[in-house]
């Protein structure tokens, strides 16, 4: 089995002292800066937002308008393991719609939804540009490629029972906001 | 700029050079729909409906983005754009609700007027038909409501809250069939960073976003805003007697921004039921002050001829037992030109003194010595548009945005889109501060140690305008002499400003080829009022910025019409036009003109009348709307002094505060009532018309003085207000071309010298009205009163975007009412977490005058140690806190710095009887260490055990225990 990645993030206050010293305040590095602070908290809180317009000093409903344009920016905190399911054409054919029923089910979400415990956030991709394993599933940056339903529901038990395991071991809740990784034993 | 010549639909025009073809269709008369386009708005091109042909170019370019170019041939309609054009608005239609009857917006909707015009098809529109209309409805707004339904995306509200407003509380959001108008993180409009000002509705072409409470007016009345000294034309339209809807009228260069929410919303105080509508005389059996139940019960109404004789007989028989100078006449700069010039008038003619004064001693007073000395002009030297060419703009003392909205605009827009450079001073993170590029935030009355400090960095660097400087003005050297006493360190030390930021101001102030300083109450309200506008006039003398467009000495009147009730002689020293009433050759001019004999013996000033009714100086006391029981400084002392007072006759259209201790109330008309003029900030007088009949028995202002001044044997002559305004014009020489007929269009800027003169955009062009601009040499000097341990916050007041002064109008108002329906104290969150305070606390304000309680607000706007109120409000006065000190040249009041305490109410009703509550709630932490404390009491202070607590101190309130218990964890108590 291969290597499982935990997501670390940083805390709000980091990620405001992130903006104001890695930017200079130029509109055009809004971009930029809303990639960043997502990379680095997981998601974009409002406040992180309020501080990027006032270093923009664009209006605040402008940035928001353009957090809800793109696809890839998200509002609300993500879980730890993001799972992603293709839904691309090559994907679809070989059934990843299935796939993404069977999950949601399993997890009781909705794309784009995060599991109550703040493990798991559900979501779709056009094409992960791995067409020739499809159907794909991919767990964070890690590609699972020729899945079905019950392999995926497999991988989702595997990677609960080892974080759970990891968290016993490690104290990694602790040391995550520090941005850690993990790797299986 | 140069023509181009093109061809529209066979027609030849000639338009300046970059304009749109739509501008050059619009010229030749032709009609394309359109949905997305706006003057006012930068070029869109979004809904694609004025799409043209044109010779040449491929596909059908919009005409609303495309530059006219030198013999262009436009065909503005072919089948194809017609079939085009009608599936645009089908489209646009198909996910809109069909409900155009009952729809508020249907008389003026363009889409309904566009579908009309490409003759949509109900079909097609079926066809393409989206089954869902449910996207929520926000109705927070207490003024609009917006049905994201009946959105068409036009994107002219976005627009406009961002290029005109510039405020940008609302844009796009999501995308595809979800794209939404929407505010940030898509709160409700009342929750968001919406200043409710109305801008969007006024522009939307829908109705989606549409007026609460639509009535369609009769007709429409242009008319000057009654409440900021901007002085917006508006369109008031009427229904029956009744004004129902505000709208800007484009009338000149004052406001192209449109209007604010008091202006557009405000007004239905006119309306309200609790206008007074008939005279009253005090009750024999009510004493005044005793308050002893309904205000309006203390009176019984009166007929108009009971009042008046009332009125006459009681100035006359105080005339006559102690002199005309006991008589007090108080102005009001909310009235017309035509009242106040009426009211001096009467002070001086009919009853014989110059105690006549009004409301710009508590603004600008200061500004008028100041300027009077260093440019021999006491007003705005440039006007409001000279703000667009500006390379610099200094703020100084003002918040702008809240308190001159429409000029706060200007300067937003300025900055955003001019390229201006903006320097903020001002103790408070106000909305200019955060787009500023220097925002110095000094500490509170240390204007004049700042302002030296760049002068200082000015001259040292060499930016100085030494062509200016000498051949200009005089008394240079004193002055530079003056500021060695103000090194960086110096300043930096006194002012709290960091002294990079000092240099900073003085680089791009200095280099600026054309700067304005901005300034309001934050510079005149101190006891170095005075000398903090010579400080401001001295620092536009040295870098050379007067004089020329885009620069200026712009103090930021107040009220509506303080400018003109100052022009007008509402003064205890000056005739109208500032003539003196010292100078024998003036008097002798007015003497003649109104055939008395009249006082050469200055009078009292508005606040010295108030001091001097103590000691019985005054006795009488004749005011026209105003309510100084709250707007003087130390509020409890003047309700005192008016309660002493032999005979105070109040005119106003509400019972104000003041007006319920009067012996006889008048009743008069609001603005919409009347005919008048008013003058506005910049100089500029302007017509106020009457839109409504007076309301019940109410009189126009200067008619009921004229019936008063016949009765004590002065009678005064004038079948209308224009007529008025002959005789101002014959005897102030600035005011000399002043007629009505030539204000039809936009009113005069004065001086205005005689029928021909155009007025006087801008003063002091190739010499200053005094000659030479004079230096003046100020030092700084602390205020009068400095926080203590025991008043530990220096309080700043002033007022909000939503109210106006003592709220007489603006409470009365729904909406503005409805928005900010409380008042608050701003304190820091540092303050707020050492006191225990939490945001909504209700707090009690103490300073060594008075207390009062109100609500806490945490916010960064104002640093550590300081805290802001404003004075709205009759049962939070702000003014029973401030200091009557007076600035010694113009007599104006500190209002802007007074030392506070502020303490959780319950925590001061509790620790009132309660000696080891009060020694926690005063005492920083740590003082229980110095307590001789039994066994168990220190245990239960420690474990926080606050049943324990109880049993000792007896019951506490809830906010009380919570607060209690972080009290105690700062005490540290486990270290003894
Ligand atoms: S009311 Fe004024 S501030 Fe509010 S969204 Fe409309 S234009 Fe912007
Ligand atoms: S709310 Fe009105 S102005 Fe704003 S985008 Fe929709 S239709 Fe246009
Ligand atoms: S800015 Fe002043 S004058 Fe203009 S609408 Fe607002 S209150 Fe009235
Ligand atoms: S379609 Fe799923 S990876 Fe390309
Ligand atoms: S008016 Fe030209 S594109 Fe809308």
């Amino acid at each position: 089995m291969r290597a499982l990645d935990v997501k670390g993030f940083i805390g709000l206050e980091e990620a405001i002292e992130l903006i104001r010293s890695e930017f200079e305040g130029r509109p055009d590095e809004l971009i930029p800066m809303l990639q960043r602070v997502q990379n680095a908290i997981g998601y974009l809180p409002e406040e992180a937002l309020l501080e990027i317009a006032r270093a923009t000093r664009l209006p605040a409903a402008r940035i928001f308008g353009v957090v809800t344009f793109y696809a890839q920016f998200r509002l609300r905190p993500v879980g730890k393991y993001i799972i992603r399911v293709c839904r691309g054409t090559a994907c679809h054919v070989s059934g990843s719609a299935l796939i993404l029923q069977d999950i949601q089910n399993h997890l009781q979400v909705a794309p784009g939804q995060t599991t109550k415990d703040g493990l798991f956030t559900l979501e779709t991709v056009a094409c992960f540009g791995s067409c020739a394993l499809a159907p794909v599933v991919v767990v964070n940056d890690s590609v699972y490629g020729l899945m079905d339903s019950l392999k995926t529901r497999k991988l989702i038990e595997e990677i609960r029972e080892k974080h759970g395991a990891i968290v016993a071991r490690a104290g990694v809740e602790k040391g995550d906001r520090n941005g850690l990784r993990i790797f299986e034993g | 700029m140069k023509a181009v010549t093109l061809t529209i639909d066979g027609r030849a025009i000639s338009v300046p050079n970059g304009s749109t073809v739509l501008d050059a269709i619009r010229k030749a008369g032709i009609y394309v729909p359109t949905l997305c386009h706006d003057a006012v708005l930068k070029p869109y091109g979004a809904c694609r409906l004025c799409i043209v042909q044109i010779k040449g170019m491929r596909g059908l370019p919009t005409s609303c983005t495309t530059p006219v170019a030198e013999g262009m041939v436009v065909t503005t309609e072919t089948e194809e754009i017609q079939r085009i054009r009608r599936t645009i608005v089908e489209l646009a239609i198909a996910n809109h609700p069909y409900g155009c009857l009952v729809c508020d917006k249907s008389e003026e909707c363009e889409l309904l007027n566009v579908a009309r015009y490409v003759g949509a098809q109900q079909s097609s529109v079926d066809r393409m038909r989206r089954a869902s209309l449910n996207k929520a409805v926000d109705t927070s707004n207490p003024a609009f409501d917006f049905d994201p339904n009946k959105c068409i995306l036009c994107g002219k509200c976005v627009r406009i809250c961002n290029e005109v407003v510039g405020r940008g509380a609302i844009d796009f959001a999501y995308r595809g069939q979800n794209t939404l108008v929407c505010t940030f993180g898509g709160r409700p409009l009342a929750l968001s960073a919406c200043q409710n000002c109305g801008e969007c509705v006024e522009y939307c072409p829908t109705g989606a976003l549409s007026a609460k409470q639509t009535i369609i007016p009769q007709r429409e009345v242009k008319t000057v805003c009654p409440y900021c000294g901007v002085g917006c034309s508006m369109l008031l339209g009427v229904r029956g007697q009744k004004i129902v809807r505000v709208r800007a009228a484009k009338e000149n260069s004052v406001n192209t921004e449109g209007l604010c929410v008091k202006g557009r919303y405000g007004l239905d105080f006119v309306n309200h039921p609790d206008r007074l509508t008939r005279p009253l005389i005090r009750r024999d059996d009510a004493p005044k002050g005793a308050a002893r139940r309904k205000p309006a019960d203390d009176f019984r109404e009166a007929d108009w001829n009971e009042a008046l004789d009332r009125v006459a007989q009681g100035l006359a028989r105080v005339r006559d037992e102690s002199g005309a100078d006991a008589i007090g006449v108080i102005s009001s700069a909310k009235c017309t030109n035509e009242d106040n010039y009426i009211i001096q008038k009467f002070a001086r003619a009919a009853l014989g003194t110059n105690n006549v004064d009004h409301c710009a001693r508590l603004c600008h007073a200061s500004t008028v010595a100041a300027a009077l000395a260093a440019f021999g002009d006491g007003a705005m030297s440039n006007s409001i548009s000279d703000i667009d060419c500006a390379n610099v703009l200094f703020v100084i003392g003002s918040n702008t945005t809240e308190c001159h909205p429409i000029i706060g605009r200007r300067i937003k827009r300025a900055v955003k889109f001019n390229g201006a450079k903006l320097i903020v001073a001002d103790p408070r993170s106000i909305e200019l501060a955060e787009m500023a590029d220097v925002h110095l935030n000094h500490f509170p009355g240390t204007d004049i140690a700042l302002l030296n400090g760049i002068m200082r960095e000015i001259v040292t660097r060499n930016l100085y305008d030494k062509k200016f400087v000498t051949e200009r003005c005089e008394d240079f050297e004193p002055f530079l002499e003056s500021l060695d006493r103000y090194p960086l360190e110096a300043v930096e030390e006194a002012t709290g400003v960091a002294r990079e930021k000092i240099q900073q101001a003085a680089m791009v102030f200095g280099k600026a080829k054309r700067a304005a300083v901005l300034y309001g109450m934050g510079i005149t309200q101190h006891t170095t009022g005075t000398d903090n506008v010579k400080a401001v006039a001295n620092l536009l003398m040295l870098t050379g910025n007067l004089g020329r467009r885009g620069t200026g000495f712009s103090p930021l009147r107040g009220q509506n019409n303080v400018q003109g009730s100052c022009d007008m002689g509402a003064l205890p020293t000056v005739f109208p036009g500032y003539q003196r009433v010292s100078d024998p050759q003036v008097r002798a001019k007015f003497e003649q003109a109104w055939g008395r004999k009249l006082s050469d013996q200055p009078g009292r000033t508005l606040t010295e009348m108030f001091q001097t009714i103590h000691d019985d100086k005054i006795k009488a006391l004749y005011v026209v709307g105003e309510n100084p029981t709250l707007s003087e400084p130390d509020a409890e002392h003047a309700k005192g002094a008016l309660a002493k007072l032999d005979f105070l006759v109040v005119q106003d259209i509400f019972l104000t505060e003041t007006a319920q201790m009067a012996d006889v109330v008048l009743p008069a008309t609001s603005f919409a009532e009347k005919d008048g003029t008013f003058t506005n900030t910049e100089r500029r007088v302007q017509l106020v018309r009457k839109a409504i009949e007076p309301l019940g028995e109410t009189r126009v202002d200067w008619q009921i003085i004229a019936d008063v001044s016949a009765r004590m044997g002065y009678p005064m002559n004038y079948s209308s207000a224009a007529d008025i305004m002959e005789e101002v014009a014959q005897l102030t020489p600035i005011y000399g071309g002043i007629h009505y007929d030539r204000l039809e269009n936009g009113g005069l800027q004065w001086p205005c010298w005689n029928r021909r003169h155009k007025g006087t955009p801008i003063l002091h062009k190739d010499k200053f009205t005094r000659g030479r601009g004079k230096f003046h040499v100020v030092h700084d000097n602390p205020p009068a009163e400095l926080p203590t341990r025991a008043y530990p916050l220096v309080l700043n007041t002033g007022r909000i975007l939503e109210h106006w002064h003592t709220g007489s109008m603006s409470h009365r108002s729904r909406v503005l009412e409805a928005i900010a329906s409380e008042s608050s104290i701003e304190i820091s969150h540092v303050d707020a977490a050492q006191l225990g305070i939490e945001e909504g606390d209700t707090v009690s304000v103490s300073s060594r005058r008075g207390t009062v309680r109100t609500k806490a607000r945490k916010t960064g706007r104002v640093k550590p140690g300081e805290a802001f109120m404003a004075f709205h409000w009759w049962d939070a006065p702000a003014n029973l806190l401030t200091n009557p000190v007076l600035d010694p040249q113009a007599k104006i009041p500190e209002f802007k710095v007074a030392s506070v305490r502020t303490m959780l109410a319950v925590l001061e009703r509790a620790a009132e009887d309660n000696a080891f509550l009060s020694a926690l709630a005063e005492n920083p932490a740590g003082i229980l260490k110095s307590y001789d404390l039994t066994p168990e009491h220190r245990s239960a202070l420690m474990n926080g055990d606050i049943a324990a607590i109880e049993k000792w101190v007896g019951p506490l309130e809830e906010r009380l225990k919570v607060w209690l218990k972080a009290r105690l964890k700062q005490e540290n108590l486990a270290e003894v």
